[in-house]
């Protein structure tokens, strides 16, 4: 109680000070590197090389990374693992202009739990998330080749741990749809503006999911399983390619809307030639938003995705054929100005909701609704003494239900706790 | 793992090491396997926990199917992968069907906690009781279901054979199935498709014409150990509102009409190794016994020495939780047949017929008082 008293008073207290800028904006980063593109103004899609880089002298590679940790205390449904401390991310990017117009850049990250599966975890890994060269022939048209991150959805493309005012990821962009989705592919992406106007595209041709999104440990439609299947960087479980597009408009007066899309074959459907099973295709559609509401420089994210898949007739309900999930974040920056030694700092107040329903539809058996969904509500304060750097204290009240509806069970019913962490560029 | 309000999914009183013990029971009972640990080809469901959710009573997406015996003398369809239907299969593999010619039934998973203390009554027990309805004015003629024990089983303190070498059964809606031990491998196995050092073969499918092939086993000994460690060791549900007037009334109508003949308020447990199970009281609200339930409860299918018509007494504890993992209507009887506790009674045909007749000659304040009793359960 004392605790929800304090973040009430400091709340109110951080709000009395003037409106500043919202501090998740990714502009605000600093880029020494020359590895931007050619147009000036971003959108989400940029945020792979809109990060805050350091040049080595005159060395035409550029570093730079993040760093995330927290500390959490939650409990469900009564029952508490006690004080977590979790090293959560370690993120470390290199870039280069190879020469003009052709540039690189790869990340490195060490991740607590890389396969987003609690329950099929092999614990901490270091993998490669991204590493793909970039031709610009035209700011419209870009080629990108190597490991990348499949754009479905803006989360995927703009996740690092700094931009962020809450220590956990959203749900349902890191257990429904896998964040960081990244894979082995080709494609092409452009963008252009008109005066407040900015269009980009992309579309990329990769490999793809794999069975155990219906067979995994989480004993639900699960398309992050298939991050633990490391393999899938030289082999594609169906043979077939994977398709992402997403195409983005934003006013530099109303905000950013994106639409992405995937289309894939996930499962092994022949075996050395000879068919074993049909083929099954797997839909993702995603809609993403982003704006700043002028004056009051509140900044608004959602995104929301919908999930269709073709699941064996004779398999357990248990793996639905669809789902559905979103999040939304508003921010309220409250004070920006010089705090201690800091000449911009700000704090900011926040508050995300979220829901993701892991099988929607009825059961065949009785008609009844499944249920396997989760909500939550997270409000949080920050203080970033520079753009590159959070301080973040998030309270979280979530609510899960399994696929009866049933909210009794460890992993089940209330969860709420809080939660402290930091997380920096460097 | 523990929910001290709703008296499900927390243990008996344990010992530090049992504490640990149930701990990991709990996880492997409550996890979900993939095929790449074991589940399948063919399967009902992906764990233990999805049958039965917060050990309560099975949601009907998780119903089973049996077939293939429909007198005493045996299952005869056992070449045909009886007694149970594997109702989902991996991909690539087509699900198994009742092959023509067998009888079969559906059952919908019992209530799971408690069941170490009804491991725990002596036969000596369940034999006085059924001895007691040898002259019951209602006809209520309850008994055992003798049956063969496998291989495996560890002869449980109080029980002993018949001179035909066949024991009592107390678990399952036939209560064929002798022992937590015999349950949790049959289920591994039959459920899910697990394979253990007791039921080392994969269920066949007799569509598919694949060979049943014995493999290394699934699940281990120790992990399957813990789960029939979980299992024995889970709570008894806890009563709710057992003082209140209504409820308290409602009992004395569920004794006065009958009901209780069967489904008996107290049993006691006898010796236990596990010392909180040991010479306790305690309230299931079943005999253990196989009853008649008549013509409309006859599927033509049993286990053991039990007749088509005959069920078990099913324990009624835990009766009022049971919307809450059913979607929040019920699916009662053994196969799930009445959406409410009012339709199941009505339900009682054969040696239950005359309670069931009384209950409907209650006037409504009195058969809601006793459906408020038996929600409290």
């Amino acid at each position: 109680m004392k605790i929800i008293v304090a973040f009430i008073t400091i709340t109110i207290s951080i709000c009395s000070f003037r409106p500043a800028m919202a501090q998740i904006d990714s502009t605000l980063l600093k880029s020494p590197a020359s590895t931007k593109d050619t147009l000036k103004r971003t959108l989400t899609m940029d945020a792979i090389y809109n990060r805050p880089f350091l040049q080595l002298g005159k060395s035409p590679i550029s570093i730079g990374g993040y760093v995330e940790s927290d500390w959490e205390k939650v409990s469900t449904s009564g029952i508490s693992l006690g004080n977590q401390f979790q090293f959560r991310r370690f993120s470390l990017f290199v870039a280069s202009t190879i020469s003009s117009h052709i540039k690189f850049l790869s990340e490195i990250e060490y991740e607590d739990d890389p396969s987003g599966d609690p329950d099929g975890s092999t614990g901490p890994q270091f993998e490669i998330e991204y590493a793909a060269l970039d031709f610009e022939f035209h700011p419209l048209f870009n080629l990108r080749g190597g490991m990348i991150v499949n754009p479905i959805g803006a989360f995927n493309q703009n996740h690092d741990g700094p931009k962020w005012e809450f220590t956990d990821r959203p749900i349902a962009m890191s257990q429904m749809l896998p964040d960081t989705w990244s894979t082995t592919g080709f494609g092409a992406y452009g963008k252009k503006y008109v005066k407040d106007w900015m269009f980009g595209y992309e579309f990329y041709i990769t490999g793809g999911f794999n069975d155990s999104i219906i067979d995994n440990a989480q004993g639900k439609t699960f398309l992050p399983a298939a991050k633990s299947t490391l393999s899938r960087f030289e082999f594609s479980a169906s043979g077939e390619p994977s398709y992402t597009a997403k195409i983005s408009v934003k006013n530099s007066h109303i905000g950013e809307l994106g639409l992405s899309y995937l289309s894939d074959i996930y499962n092994t459907w022949e075996i050395e030639g000879a068919p074993v099973d049909s083929k099954r295709w797997l839909h993702i559609f995603d809609v993403d938003f982003n704006t700043t509401i002028p004056k009051a420089h509140t900044n608004i994210i959602t995104e929301w995705a919908w999930i269709f898949l073709q699941v064996p007739p004779d398999y357990t309900p248990e793996y639905g054929n669809r789902q559905f999930g979103g999040f939304v974040d508003v921010v309220q920056p409250v004070y920006q100005g010089k705090f201690l030694d800091w000449e911009h700092a700000t704090f900011n107040v926040a508050v995300r909701g979220e829901y993701v329903d892991w099988n929607v539809g009825n059961f065949q058996a009785t008609g009844q609704r499944m249920y396997n969904d989760t909500w939550s509500v997270m409000p949080a304060i920050s203080f970033r003494p520079t753009p590159q750097t959070v301080l973040r204290f998030n309270y979280r009240h979530e609510h899960t239900r399994d696929i009866t509806g049933n909210t009794i069970g460890a992993a089940l019913g209330t969860t709420a706790g809080y939660s402290l962490g930091l997380s920096t560029y460097f | 793992m523990i929910n001290p309000e709703e008296g499900l999914c927390g243990p008996i009183s344990l010992d530090n090491a049992q504490t640990v013990l149930f701990s990991t029971g709990n996880n492997a009972f409550f996890a979900t396997r993939t095929s790449s640990t074991g589940l399948g080809p063919y399967f009902v469901a992906t764990g233990c926990g999805a049958c039965h959710t917060s050990d309560n009573r099975g949601h009907p997406f998780t119903i089973l199917t049996r077939f293939g015996q429909s007198d005493t003398l045996g299952n005869t369809f056992l070449n045909e992968g009886a007694p149970q239907l594997g109702a989902f299969a991996l991909p690539g593999f087509m699900p198994e069907a009742v092959p023509p010619g067998a009888t079969s039934t559906r059952m919908i998973a019992p209530i799971t906690a408690g069941v170490g203390f009804l491991e725990a009554v002596p036969d000596s027990e369940i034999l006085n009781i059924a001895a007691a309805n040898a002259n019951n004015p209602d006809g209520v003629r309850g008994h055992p279901n003798w049956d063969t024990i496998p291989h495996f089983a560890i002869i449980l303190n109080g029980s002993f054979p018949r001179a035909d070498g066949k024991w009592i059964c107390r678990f399952g809606r036939k209560a064929s199935v002798y022992s937590i031990l015999q349950q949790v491998a049959n289920a591994y196995n039959r459920d899910m498709g697990v394979t253990s050092s007791y039921m080392p073969y994969n269920p066949y499918n007799y569509l598919d014409q694949t060979l049943q092939e014995i493999s290394t086993p699934e699940v281990d000994n120790t992990t399957l150990a813990s789960v029939v460690f979980y299992c024995t060791a889970l709570q008894t549900p806890e009563p709710r509102n057992a003082t209140d007037s209504t409820v308290v009334y409602g009992g004395n109508l569920f004794n006065q009409i009958g009901c209780a003949t069967c489904h008996r308020p107290t049993m006691a447990t006898g010796n236990s190794a596990i010392a909180a199970l040991a010479n306790q009281t305690f309230s299931p609200f079943t005999d253990l016994l196989v009853h008649d339930m008549g013509p409309a409860d006859d599927d033509h299918y049993t286990e053991g020495t039990a007749e088509t018509s005959e069920w078990r007494t099913t324990p009624l504890w835990g009766l009022g939780l049971a919307p809450n993992v059913q979607g929040g209507t019920s699916y009662l009887m053994h196969d799930g047949r009445a959406s409410s506790i009012q339709q199941a009674i009505e339900m009682h045909g054969g040696e239950a017929a005359v309670s069931a007749q009384r209950f409907g000659a209650l006037s409504a304040s009195d058969q809601s008082a006793l459906l408020t009793f038996l929600k409290s359960l």
